[in-house]
Order: C-alpha cells, then structure tokens, then sequence
C-alpha cells in the first residue's frame, strides 16, 4: 500500500465537518505555520520540491518566490478549482470529501504570500461543492482560523469563493484573474505574469486545488521528509483520477514510484480492463496531453518501464512521450476508435476557445470539421496531412496554451495512429460499421541495439 | 528635469536602431519602416490594451537581450513585446516566422466571406494587403463558412459581423472613447460576435470612430454605404470649428459633392484624432469645410491610381473651339441599355447580375 498523504483520513466519517476534521489531527499545520517566519514556510515548500499539480508541473516553491511584493500594494492568493479538462476529477474529490484541507492549505499558503484576501475560483457546474466549501469556510471562521488576527499571530485573512459561469478557459490563470475581475474570460498577454500584476494589477499567485492541499502534509512532516517520497523531481503524491476502460475508476493517490502497467492492472488501482479486452492507447495526463498506444505507453522507446511520474511520462518529449498533465488518466480499449476520439476532443476544444486570437478560434473549427468528414466516411487522404499542417499553424502562435492543448491531441492521434486515419479514408463504408481493434498498437517497439563507446 | 533616457539597442533583420525604453517591437519597426515592419491587424497605436489579438506581427527573436542572449521559444507577439538592449529581432528573414503569418492570413480568411465586390471597405481594407502580401491564393477551406445577420448600430452605422475579424479594436475604442460602453463580444471561439446584447443603438458622440478602427468592412458608415468605390473618390484634408472635438479630418468627394467624412489618418492606417460623429455624419456640404489640400496617399495604395495629388485640371478646350458652345447631351445611355440601370440596388438581389434583373423594371415602365 503506497503512502497517502491527502486522502489519508478520506474515509473517515464525518470528515468534511470541522470537529471531526479536528479530532483528527486536522489545522495542525496552521498552528506549526503560524509560528514560523513568512520566508520559512516558503523556504520549506521549495525544498519540498512540489510541482504544480494543475498541469503544468512548475515547481510551486519557485512561483511563490516570483511574487513581487512592492510597499503598500496587497497580494492575492487565488485557487484555481476551476477543473474542466476532460478526464480530470482529482479536485472535485478532494473538495467534496475533504474540504478543511484544502481551506487549511490556503490559510498556510495566503501567510507565506501575505494575502490577506485569497480567492477560490470555482468552476461553475460544480455548484454543490461551492455550498460545502463555505460551510467549511464558516466553520473555521468560528473556530478562529480566519479572520482577524488568527491564533494570535497577527495575521488577517478571508477566503471567499467564486463560482465561473461554465468556461473551460476560465482555468487559464490570466483568464481566471478576468473572470474574478467580473470580465470576459479572456486570457491576458504575458508579460507581465500575475507574479507581477495580476488580479486588480496586484501581485497574485494562482495555484491548483492539489497544490494548495499538498501544503498541509509539507508544513506537517517537513519539506524535507516530503521530498524523499517520490522519484527524482516528482515528489510528493499525486492524485490521479482515472477513468474510461477499467474496472475500477475513480481517484487514487500514488508516490509516482509505480509503473503505468501496475497502475492499470493492479488490483489496488484501476484493476484491469473490463470484459478481458486488451489496452490500444491511453491519455496518462487529461484530454490536451499527447495520447499514446499501448506499446510506449508501458514501455519508453528506449525499451524501459515508464512508471507514473513527471519525468518518465514525458520521455521522449512529444515523438514518443507524453505528459504527467493534470492527472486524468483515460483509458481507451481495443473497441474503441481513436478518430472518433479525436473528433470528441477537438469538438471541445472548439466549444471552448475564447476566440480571442485567430489561429485558435478559426482552426479549432477547422480541424474538427475536417475529423467529422473523416470519422464520417468522407475524409480523403490529403485531409490527413492538412490537418498535421493546421494543428502545426496552431501550436505555439497562440496567446494562452489552449491552443497547444488543441493542437496536440490532433498531432499525437495522428503521429501514433495514422494507420487508423488511412484505414478510414481508405474503408469508407466498412468504417462506419466496425472498428479497426488494436491492430499492431500493443505489439512491443523493437529498440535499435545501442553501439557501447 | 531633461532627464537622460536609456537608449536600448535593437536589431531586425540586421538593422540596428537605438530606441528608448519601453519601446515595443513593432514600434522599433516602425521607426525602420519599409519591408521589415510586420502586419498588425488588432494593434491600434492610440488604444491602450490593443494588440496581441490576431497575431500577424509574430516575429522571432534569435537573441533576447545583452544580459540574457538566450533565443525566446516561441514567436512572440512584435506589438506587445517589449525591446530589450541589444535584443535581435528576425521578421522577413525568418522562415518560422513567414510560415506562421502565412497561418495567420490563412486562419484570418477562412471564414471571411471574401465579398470585396461589395464591400465598402475593399481599397482600404488591412485584410486585403495582408491577404496580399502575405496570403497564398487558394485556401484549403471546403466547409460553409459561418455567416450572421447584419445589424444596424444607430442610425449612423451598420454591423456585418459575417466580415469581422474579431480584432476587438471597436470594442476598446468604445471603451477609452466614450463614457458607456454598450458593445461588446458575445459567445466565444468562432461563433463570437460584436453585438450589443439587446438591440441597442450606440449614440455617443464620439462612436463614429469605431468604423475608422475597424481594419475590414464589418462596421461601416451608413451615410456612404455603395455610394461610391473609395478610389473613385478624392481625398482632400479639411477642417471646421467644432465645439467637441478638433474638427480636423479627411473629405472623400467626387467631383464637389462630399461622400464621406473620416478622420485623418497616419501612414499606418491609425487615426490621428478623433472626431465627432457630428462632423463624421452631418457636414456633407463643401461649404461646411475649410479645405486645405489634397491628402497624402501612399502609392501603393488604390487610392492613390487617381492621382488627385499635384493633379493640374486640363483645360476644357471643348468649349473654346466650339465658339463657346456647351457640350450637348446626344443620348442618355440608361434609356437604351439592357444591363445598366441606376434605378436597381445591385446589393440587394441574389447573386450575380443577369438581363432577368434589368429587364423587369424596363417592362413595366
């Protein structure tokens, strides 16, 4: 049994209300936090080394010490619990069930930053967990928390929630400050970064549920201690919300010490694939990470087992990797069709663009209309290649990273599957009515013998 | 206080210029002028904010800085991005950067309805010079294009969404100019549109602006819509007294009838001052102007084929060998003709011109 250290006491009853929450050992970290410098609990984060748990996995340390802190203008602490990537759940669990961590670590985190007022940005569908995020809220309040001078030290701070009106974009952290700003959700140009001028053209920090959360457990055992679990540069746990085709889906907590196939067919996580199916591709990171047939899913092109961490589902880089992402972890089986696949994703895509710049609003719809021609027996071979082109026009020219996160879906389905795209524009009529199967995707990659200098 | 400015050292396309700080890319291009300057379609000089928005101006830069020499990993954007010292920029000799706003113009005009036979704006369109000078002649776009319902924004302008490019240069015009803003963008990706939620004129005194702004042909003037192709027209500078704003603009005539009124603009397509909707629509009379001169064109410009500059009217020499008799009208060619009649809308019907058109109204009369 891997070491948990935010779901720990998940299954306790009575967990999301302050007594229990308590009882169990609950806002000790505040306590210890409190009593320690500002620059102290900074110092402990970073060398916790924690990445950013919302996607991008930039070390959270390091982005706390970007924070400029000019005289007289106040910080902002913002939590972005505005989870909308397909396939990513961890957030919403970690909420539901435990939402007094998540209040804990923002109270620690808002002291290290000296926010006063932090914000909790919430997407807007999850509207019941906004009532027991403020139930929880309240309960702290009243048990001296927050507010004014909390325990004694000095310290102001409120935490108030805002709901998003239902925008996937709103989770970019330029677009989150403007929503909060009561605007459009349009992603902002950067520079200058929120570490400068961000919410109200204050010094704002945004960072994921997961990340604040994984506060607690830091302040608790000490950066250090934390730093030992883990692999490398992926320490700590991660949460990982797995989904699609297995038996048991749903939110698991990992040291990232284990391999991509322990965690699909062990009988502790996802517990194999339903029905005696076999495994075609996975999507290890949410909907806009790279997907990867089952043959380098479980094993780099260099032959080694990829186990679930930061830098192993990124070997390789984008030819034949992938990304840790936020965690949504969706499994695809040997019935399913990864053209269909990638039409559903660029049809989110599309549905979410802010269509502020161009080469995201128009090619978006572009691309999904070229994958409705081909998932409907229409495409042609050049579609193939115009769509390689299009995604290439599209990643990297864009303001905010939903257009790489659009492109790159397209791009890997084509780099790994192309064979399936051919064999629908080859097979009109039979595509409509079967699958290609799994064709040579889980067949294992011959690795070219290395040359020992 | 004659303060010493920091001086920052900038190279594009291997031409180096001293700038001061805070100086963006584009800015510094500017200053060179000729080919290296890139495209800017939402970029508005005089708009605080503007810009970043349609990303024609990508450039690469191959060196960041004297301190920091390292290249950026990604085009950047030339209208926000600040000149750094010793900054060295790469626009048209950049292959990454041509393939990119080859993109761009691509993604711009896919579902641009490419109607410029009917547009008011083709000749002084910044979409056509882009798509001209940037732009491959087909485009690889089979599908329908999105379309909208045009609207009327007052009395004074109209909205075709179906041509915009979403360059939110009207919407922050709306915003810094006037005191209420009651325009802006609804819905998102490319079903986004200007619109002002509930059917609601814009009658601020100053709104008039927004279709100087507008690089394509979406908001256009209602008082010289299919009046006339701009390069038909003579543009001569002007000004009046005018009690709210500095009544100086740009009289668009032909002959001396008054079709258009705009503000001046500067070699960039980027009004010089703003002007008031009163000048802009009311004062279409000669008299009502001082007139100063013919506008400078740029000769790469249609406009410009008129040669209304240093123009020397030819002496009419029919009169004189005719003893002073008047020209005498032999034949009016509307009444003989069957494919031209003044009387017909050509906007208004569907698809191109046929003999079924004309001939209608020739039958009845």
């Amino acid at each position: 049994m891997a070491k948990k250290l935010l779901l720990e006491k998940a299954h306790v009853e009575g967990i999301r209300y302050y007594d229990v929450y308590r009882r169990e050992g609950g806002y000790a970290a505040v306590e210890k936090a409190l009593k320690m410098d500002t620059g102290a609990v900074v110092e402990e984060v970073k060398k916790s080394g924690l990445r950013g748990r919302g996607g991008a996995g930039f070390p959270a340390g390091m982005k706390w010490s970007f924070l400029a802190k000019p005289e007289g203008v106040p910080r902002y602490l913002v939590c972005n619990a505005d989870e909308s990537e397909p396939g990513t759940f961890k957030d919403r669990y970690l909420m539901e069930v435990l939402p007094h961590l998540l209040i804990e670590g923002l109270i620690i985190s808002s002291y290290a930053l000296g926010s006063n007022i932090t914000y909790i940005y919430i997407r807007g569908e999850y509207a019941w967990i906004v009532a027991i995020l403020e139930q929880a809220i309240s309960e702290a309040k009243e048990n001296g928390f927050l507010g004014k001078n909390i325990l004694g030290s000095g310290f102001d701070c409120e935490i108030y929630v805002q709901r998003g009106a239902g925008a996937y974009i709103c989770g970019e952290e330029t677009a989150l400050i403007e929503s909060l700003e009561g605007k459009r959700g349009n992603p902002r140009i950067k520079p200058p970064f929120p570490a400068v001028k961000g919410l109200w053209d204050c010094p704002t920090v945004v960072n994921n549920v997961e990340t604040i959360a994984a506060v607690v457990p830091i302040m608790n055992m000490g950066g250090e201690a934390y730093s030992e679990i883990g692999v490398g540069r992926s320490t700590g746990t991660k949460l990982i919300s797995a989904c699609g085709n297995i038996n048991k889906p749903g939110v698991y907590e990992i040291d990232m010490t284990i391999s991509v196939e322990e965690f699909i067919y062990s009988e502790e996580y996802c517990g194999g694939i339903p029905n005696g199916k076999k495994l075609k591709a996975c999507i290890p990171g949410g909907s806009s990470v790279p997907i990867l047939p089952a043959n380098l899913l479980l094993k780099t092109a260099k032959g080694e087992t990829r186990y679930m961490n930061y830098e192993s589902l990124s070997d390789g880089g984008f030819a034949t990797g992938s990304m840790m992402g936020s965690g949504g972890f969706i499994v695809l089986d040997e019935d399913q069709c990864i053209v269909r696949n990638t039409l559903t994703l660029a049809r989110f895509y599309r549905h979410e663009s802010c269509g502020q710049c161009s080469p995201c609003r128009e090619g978006t719809g572009w691309m999904e209309k070229i994958l409705n021609k081909i998932e409907y027996g229409k495409g042609e071979m050049s579609d193939i290649d115009l769509l390689w082109d299009i995604q290439r026009k599209i990643e990297g020219n864009t303001i905010c990273p939903l257009g790489d996160a659009a492109a790159w879906p397209v791009a890997a389905a084509i780099r790994h599957f192309r064979d399936e795209f051919e064999w629908h524009i080859n097979n009109r009529e039979l595509s409509q009515t079967q699958n290609y199967g799994l064709a040579h995707y889980a067949d294992p990659i011959h690795v070219p013998e290395q040359v020992n200098a | 206080m004659a303060e010493e400015v920091k001086k920052l050292k900038v190279t594009i396309d291997n031409i180096t210029l001293e700038v001061p700080q805070g100086t963006t890319i584009l800015q510094a291009a500017r200053m060179v002028g000729g080919d290296v300057v890139p495209p800017a379609m939402c970029y508005y000089t005089k708009l605080e904010g503007s810009g970043g928005k349609c990303r024609t101006c990508l450039v690469e830069v191959s060196k960041g800085s004297e301190a920091d020499p390292r290249p950026m990993p990604k085009l950047v954007v030339s209208c926000r991005t600040g000149v750094m010292d010793g900054m060295e920029v790469k626009n048209i000799t950049s292959p990454k950067v041509k393939e990119a706003r080859n993109g761009v113009v691509e993604f711009l005009l896919l579902n641009h309805p490419l109607d410029c036979p009917v547009c008011d704006q083709a000749g002084e369109c910044h979409l056509q010079d882009l798509g001209y000078e940037h732009g491959k002649q087909g485009t690889r776009y089979e599908f329908k294009r999105r379309t909208f319902d045009k609207h009327d924004l007052g009395p004074y302008i109209q909205l075709h969404m179906t041509r915009c490019i979403l360059c939110y240069r009207c919407v922050i015009t709306a915003d810094q100019l006037t005191e209420k803003r009651v325009h802006g963008i609804l819905s998102r990706g490319d079903h986004a549109e200007i619109a002002t939620y509930i059917e609601k004129s814009l009658d601020n005194n100053f709104i008039g602006n927004v279709i100087d702004v507008c690089p394509v042909g979406a908001l256009t003037d209602k008082t010289f819509r299919f009046k006339n192709r701009v390069w038909f027209t003579k543009p001569v500078n002007a000004h009046r007294e005018c009690s709210c704003c500095s009544g100086k603009v740009t009289l668009w005539q032909r002959g001396e009838e008054v079709l258009r009124v705009t503000a001046r603009k500067d070699q960039w397509g980027e009004v010089e001052e703003w002007i008031c909707n009163e000048c802009r629509f009311e004062k279409k009379k000669t008299t009502d102007w001082v007139i100063e001169g013919p506008t400078h064109v740029s000769r790469h410009s249609v406009i410009s084929q008129g040669h209304y500059e240093n123009m020397v009217k030819p002496k009419e020499t029919f009169s004189a060998v005719h003893d002073g008799r008047k020209p005498k009208l032999l034949m009016d060619i509307h009444s003989v003709s069957e494919v031209n009649d003044p009387s017909i809308d050509l906007s208004e019907i569907q698809g191109p011109a046929t003999g079924a058109v004309f001939n209608h109204p020739k039958q009845k009369a």
